[in-house]
Order: structure tokens, then sequence, then C-alpha cells
């Protein structure tokens, strides 16, 4: 496989999960703006979103003020935003046109329609009333495109790279939202209990990652506490977005790789030491260490593994 | 058939019907076919054929468009239908025409045994943009410098076909060919049921036959092949990929390619790779920024040195274009006497060469009659058709050719025959042209059938896709 086959099939996964992450954060966000209450850390809801999603030094070259409008104008339309749903779709098309031979038609199919369908809508058609709707289709149209990859894509070293490159995408975006807001999940918080402020904020985080519901049936006693929170979307592997659950994917796939090439590259060995670290730790270690240490230097080390991976296998 | 009609029309040759409006004989199952069918069904059927084209991404790039860059060709539902003893005419017209344009390949870039027997101006080869000097004395394997041809014909009466152009370099629009089958047969399996069609889908592995034939070590078990592509935003992106794809091998861009002594490798995933054999589809002067235009992205550097080391085959071999070039084509009928002895089987158009005086004096006589073209031009840009000009044009146009004659060359306007197609009123007679493809490697290959490119607006005679054309599908029925 060439070397660009394999990064485009990465980096196409990626953005394709990008775009679901964007369109959640926002979803998040518009539903926090209609319940009062919040904003008490000092971040309104909307900078939350393009804190998150690290945008905001883009949006504020752009924009002299934080409104609702503008970021969801930015974070769903805008063809600079390196980030924004637009741009993650057409890179994410970009890069399956540039495999076209290597990906499956059903794929292929699942992305342009996509593509095609959010080309043609008018930024001003989607009013704030409008919005739920647009985003649920965005992550409908992302799981559409997981189902086809996972259901017709052959199981050799193209599938292993796409398999990273949205488990690489997935476990940065967790990390980032739980950092943007971490002292919101410091177990002190606990002491102010079902607290209306922490309520919101927790469920938002929760909401954010596809979790609120099974929380609920992950902690017996389906009380919202800031430790089992962290705990879940940290350490537990069953949760789908936690990092545990990535890393869990990513070491597996990587072994996958370096069996399909017979030789253990040095990502593969960062990968195992990752994944290692992870399964070994628990919450407690965490906070004693500090949260925020532990969060950044995941995405550090997230992002390391992520170059090391495209130096081994000669991404161009 | 609908009696639309044609006034600023002379006759032309009616490719279902005689005058009488009688169906041809190959024509008489379609014809009956058509009247059976509800006013609406061929509607309903092209809106499903551009259904299925905009989801497979079967697109060109449009140059010069604005927001949306990827568009369709328009496709007709209606086949083109040539008969079996049709098609062995021209099929034997293009072998010959394009043995004896390989043969005159090899010619000017050794001995030059057409220019010291007078038979063409030394000039017109030597001086020509399309010569390149760094292919003198170098054989490429099996003496094939054109692999892959396109030739464009039209068609003037029953048995009068003319070639308009060769397309030696990278001629496109196979994957449209192959596609507009496989729609076809999709929506209309019953039509099929009561035709014997000449299957095209073979093309993709006699392609690759054809380019594994001329590696420069045909022995060796496992050829690597690859498709090289200036990349996504080309405007025939998408048959880059198609070909690479029902090949089964890698569609590359220069910088997956390296050069290293004198060998060319591709960067994968594991080790470098190396490769025997490159289908390219982009211009020589983009191939190696080392031998050709420096400013070069899309090239790999040391590629033509590879080449002439004879470690790599590059399809189609670099200064192909003098054999398509329109200074060169008045003389092809020589060529294929010259190098093959016989007669051409198949007609050239008569040109005019606006460089020459005499010449220039009678197109500039008689533009409201003629068509004019520029020697380096194509796509339909940049040409003057006398008939259907308004005089405007006319005469702004004798200004451009006056200022530079030597640009220009004039042809005939040709009656092109025409098909029924499917337009707005109903189905109505459009004028088509032919373009059959040829592979050339240990044999020569000829796909029954080719691309049909019909001009969709009444009277016109432009078929090029990028001002307005559509295409058909081309059946060739077996005996």
């Amino acid at each position: 496989m060439l070397g660009r086959t394999a990064s485009s099939l990465f980096w196409m996964s990626r953005y394709l999960e990008r775009a679901q992450n964007t369109a959640k954060l926002l979803e998040v966000a518009n539903r926090a703006a209609m319940v009062p209450n919040t904003g008490h850390s000092g971040l309104d809801e909307w900078r939350i979103a393009l804190l998150t999603s690290g945008t905001e030094l883009g949006y504020r070259a752009k924009m002299d003020e934080i409104t609702a409008r503008g970021v969801i104008n930015y974070m769903v339309f805008d063809k600079q935003n390196t980030s924004s749903v637009r741009t993650c779709l057409e890179t994410a098309r970009n890069n399956a046109r540039a495999v076209r031979t290597g990906i499956t038609s059903e794929l292929w199919e699942a992305l342009n329609t996509t593509w095609i369908e959010f080309a043609e809508v008018n930024p001003q058609s989607i009013t704030q009333d409008k919005l739920p709707e647009f985003l649920s289709w965005i992550s409908q149209r992302s799981h559409l495109f997981r189902g086809a990859l996972l259901n017709t894509i052959l199981r050799d070293d193209g599938y292993f790279f796409s398999q990273l490159g949205h488990f690489v995408e997935r476990a940065d975006n967790t990390a980032r939202i739980l950092n943007t807001q971490y002292w919101v999940l410091l177990p002190d918080n606990d002491v102010i209990g079902d607290g209306s402020m922490e309520r919101t904020q927790w469920t938002g985080i929760l909401r954010a990652l596809s979790g609120l519901r099974s929380y609920r049936f992950a902690y017996p006693d389906a009380k919202l506490k800031a430790l089992n929170i962290a705990e879940f979307l940290i350490l537990r592997k069953e949760m789908p977005r936690s990092l545990a659950h990535c890393y869990d994917w990513i070491d597996e796939t990587t072994d996958d790789l370096a069996q399909f090439y017979g030789e253990r590259q040095q990502s593969i060995k960062l990968a195992a030491s990752i994944w290692k670290e992870l399964r070994e730790q628990d919450m407690r270690d965490i906070y004693q260490n500090g949260l925020h240490d532990f969060l950044t230097d995941f995405i550090g080390k997230n992002n390391a593994f992520a170059d090391q991976l495209s130096r081994d296998y000669n991404f161009a | 058939m609908n009696g639309e009609a044609m006034t600023k029309e002379r006759s032309f040759y009616n490719e279902m019907q005689d005058e009488a409006g009688v169906p041809r004989a190959a024509y008489a199952e379609l014809a009956k076919w058509l009247e059976d069918k509800p006013p609406n069904f061929l509607k309903q059927k092209s809106r499903e054929a551009e259904t299925i084209f905009r989801r497979l991404g079967i697109t060109f790039a449009v140059y010069g468009a604005q927001e949306s860059t990827e568009r369709l060709i328009p496709f007709d539902p209606i086949p083109r239908i040539l008969s079996a003893s049709e098609w062995r005419r021209l099929s034997s017209g293009i072998d010959q025409r394009v043995r004896a344009l390989n043969a005159f390949l090899h010619d000017i870039y050794h001995r030059q045994e057409i220019i010291r027997a007078g038979r063409i101006p030394a000039d017109l080869i030597l001086q020509n943009e399309a010569f390149l000097p760094e292919m003198v004395g170098f054989t490429p394997a099996r003496k094939v410098y054109a692999h892959i041809i396109g030739t464009d014909l039209v068609r003037v009466a029953e048995n009068e076909f003319y070639v308009l152009e060769d397309n030696t370099r990278t001629p496109s629009g196979v994957s449209y060919m192959l596609e507009n089958r496989e729609t076809m047969m999709r929506m209309l399996p019953d039509l099929f049921q009561s035709h014997r069609v000449a299957p095209v889908e073979q093309y993709p592995e006699m392609l690759r036959q054809t380019l594994e034939s001329v590696s420069p070590d045909p022995s060796k078990s496992n050829q690597t092949i690859v498709v090289l592509t200036p990349g996504i935003y080309n405007s025939a992106y998408f048959e880059h990929a198609f070909l690479a794809d029902s090949m089964g091998v890698e569609l590359v861009e220069g910088r997956d390619l390296f050069v290293d002594e004198g060998k060319v490798f591709m960067r994968t995933t594991r080790q470098p790779k190396q490769v025997d054999v490159i289908y390219r589809r982009i211009d020589d002067a983009f191939l190696d920024p080392l031998t050709f235009n420096p400013d070069t992205m899309l090239g790999v550097p040391g590629l033509f040195d590879a080449y002439r080391a004879g470690n790599v085959t590059i399809c189609n071999a670099p200064g192909t274009g003098i054999a398509d070039d329109k200074a060169i084509y008045a003389y092809v009928p020589e060529i294929i006497e010259f190098y093959t002895g016989q007669k051409p089987i198949l007609n050239n158009v008569p040109t005019w060469n606006c460089s020459r005086e005499d010449d220039l004096a009678y197109v500039l006589d008689n533009l409201e009659e003629i068509v004019v073209k520029e020697v380096h031009g194509s796509g339909g840009y940049g040409m003057l058709i006398g008939p259907t000009a308004s005089k405007r044009q006319i005469s702004d146009f004798r200004k451009v050719l006056k200022s530079n004659p030597t640009n220009y060359i004039a042809q005939p306007t040709l009656a092109l025959s025409a098909c029924p197609t499917h337009v707005a009123s109903g189905v109505a007679p459009r004028h088509v042209d032919l373009r059959p493809y040829v592979l050339i490697g240990d044999r020569v290959r000829i796909t029954p059938g080719g691309l049909t490119r019909v001009a969709l607006k009444n009277g016109s005679l432009v078929v090029n896709s990028s001002q307005g054309g559509g295409t058909k599908d081309t059946w060739v029925l077996e005996d």
C-alpha cells in the first residue's frame, strides 16, 4: 500500500469523527444556552464549544463578539476553520477521493452523498430552531459512514489505518472536552452535591460524549458524582468514548498491524505503553497527580502516537 | 420521432432511418422499442442515470467554473448502434492507422526516412513543439510509442467515415464507455435481450495486458504497474481512479514515486517498491522537472533518465504528441502509405494549412462555410464554426486569424451523422461523433464500440463535454 493511501485512510476517518464531534459540541452548547443558571464558571457555553474544538483564536480573528449565530456559522459552515463541519466533511471526502480505489463503493457513496447534501444547505436556513435537527442529521450521516466502513471494508492494513484515525481523533476529542472544564470534575465538587449548576455542567459533558444514559446503567446507584463521571469517561473501557476504550482498540489494532507487516514499529510500542498506563491507573491516582496535568499529558501522548505512526508507515 | 425543423442545416446522414423514414437493419429493433415506450419513460431513465452517476462520483471538472467544479456529463439513454460489418471496416482502418503512426514515431526519432524521402517537410517535424529531441535514438519496448489511442471519427454517409483526430497523447473518456454500458445494462435489460451487443467490459484487463507486454522485462512474473495522475483536482481524476481500480493497480501521484540509481520506486507503508510500467495521465512537460518543465510539482525528478536507461516503461511514450499534431494530421494518409504500402482505409478530412499563403487566402474567402481550429487547441475552445457563427463572430475571428495564421488550420464543415436522442420535446436526431479506444502492445486490441459524444443542442455540431455535449452508449452488434 502507498504511504499516501495509508495517510488518506487515516485522515478520512479522523475528519469524519471530527465532524461528528463538532456537531455534538454545538448540540450541547445549544441546549445549555436554553438552561438558566449556567455561566457561573465565567465561561459562556458557546465559548466552551470554541475552546474545546481549539478554534477560539481563529474565531476571534474574524469576529469581535462571541454570539450563538457567530459560533454556529464558524463551527459548521466556515471554510477557513479547519475544524468546521464543512471543512471536515470536505477534507474527509477529498481523502476518500484520493484513495477511491482503496475503499468500497458503499463507503464512498455514504461520504459522497453526505457531502453533496451538506454543500446544498444554505447556512442562512439553519436558524436556531432548525439547528438540533441539522446537527443530528450530521451525526446520523457519520454513523452511516462508520457502518458502511465496518460492514464492507476488507480487514487489511487499510482497515487498520482508518480505525486508528478514528480512535485517535475520538480520544483527542474526549480528552479535550474533559480538559476544557476539568475543574467541574474535581472531587471537591462532590461536596456541593447535586447542585443545579454542577448538574447542568456534568450532564453537558456526558451528553457531549453521548454517555448520559449509559452512565446511569454503568453506575448502579445512578447518582451523578464527579469521580464516577471522570472515571467513566477516562478509565471505563465499556464506555465507547472513554480514553480507555479508544486505547483498547488502538492497542489491538496496532497489534494487528504489526502482525500484518511482520514488524513491531516504534508507534506500536508507544500505543502499548499508553494503553498500559491507562489500564493500571485508578481515578484516585489521577486526582492525586492532578486531573488537568493528566489530561494535558494524555493529549500530548496521543498526538505523539499519531506522529510516530505517520513516520513509521511513510504517510506522505 | 417528432418533426423538429432543422432549417439552418444542410442534409445529414440519419443513422437510424433512411430518407423514407424506414429504420435501417441495425436499428430495426430499437425503433420498434422506442415506439412502444410511454412518453415519460426516457425522461425517467435519464433521471435514474443521473442519480447513479452522481452518487458514484462519475464527474469531470470544468475549468473556470466557480462553485461546483465537479459536473456530470449528460447521458443519453438511447444507444448508438453500429452493425458488425460497419465495425469490421472501421476497426481495420483504425488498426492500419495506429500501426502506421507508431512506425512514423519510431522513424522520426531514428533514421527519419520519411523526411529523407521528401514526403514530409523536415521543418514541420524538427521545428515542431511536440517533437522531443530527448527521444532521438531511444527505442521503447517493442518499438511501441503510442500504446493507448482514441481515434476521433465522424460519419457523413453510409460508408463514409472521416478521422478528425488521432489523440496519441493521453486520450480520456474510456471510463464513460465502460460506465455508460454498466448503467444501460442496469436500466434497460430488455433492450440487451433483443440485441447481440459485443461486450466492452474486457477493456481494463486488455489495458493491463498491454501495459505488461511493454514492460522492460516482460518475462518477470509480477509486473508492478501504476497509473500516474496529477491528483484529485484534475478534470479526468475519476477516470484515473477508475482505471487503476479496475486493473487492480496503484493510483499514484508524482510525490509517491522517486528515482534511485536509475530505477523508479513507489513509497509504500513497507519497503519502497520498484515500478515497471507507468501509465501516465500527465503531459510530457510535467513528467520530470530535471528534463522538462523545471517548475512541475506533478512529476518525478529523474524519471526520464530512468526511462532512457530502460528501467521503466512510460505509456504513452514522451514525444508521441507529434503524431496527433494538427499540422502533421494532413500528412497522415502519406504516412500510412509510406509505412504500410497500402492505401488508407479511413479518410482524412481535407485540411487547409493557414501557414500556406494559398490556403489562407481560400480560408479567408470562405469563413462562412468552414471550420477553423487552433493547431494546438483542444476541447472545442478557440475554434470557429462558420455556418453557425454570427457575422460579428466571423469578422472578429478574421482579425485573429490574419494576425497569427500559422496558429490555425481549417476544414470543410462536415455534415455529421445524427442519432435518435432524448430531448425536451421527445426523441430527435442529434449530431454525433465516435471515439473508439485502441491498445497497442504485443498486439493491437480494439474494443468494439467506444465513446459516442452527442451535441445536445438542435443543429449544433460541437460534441465536446466542455461545450454542452453529452454521451451515449455505443453498441456494436455481433453477426
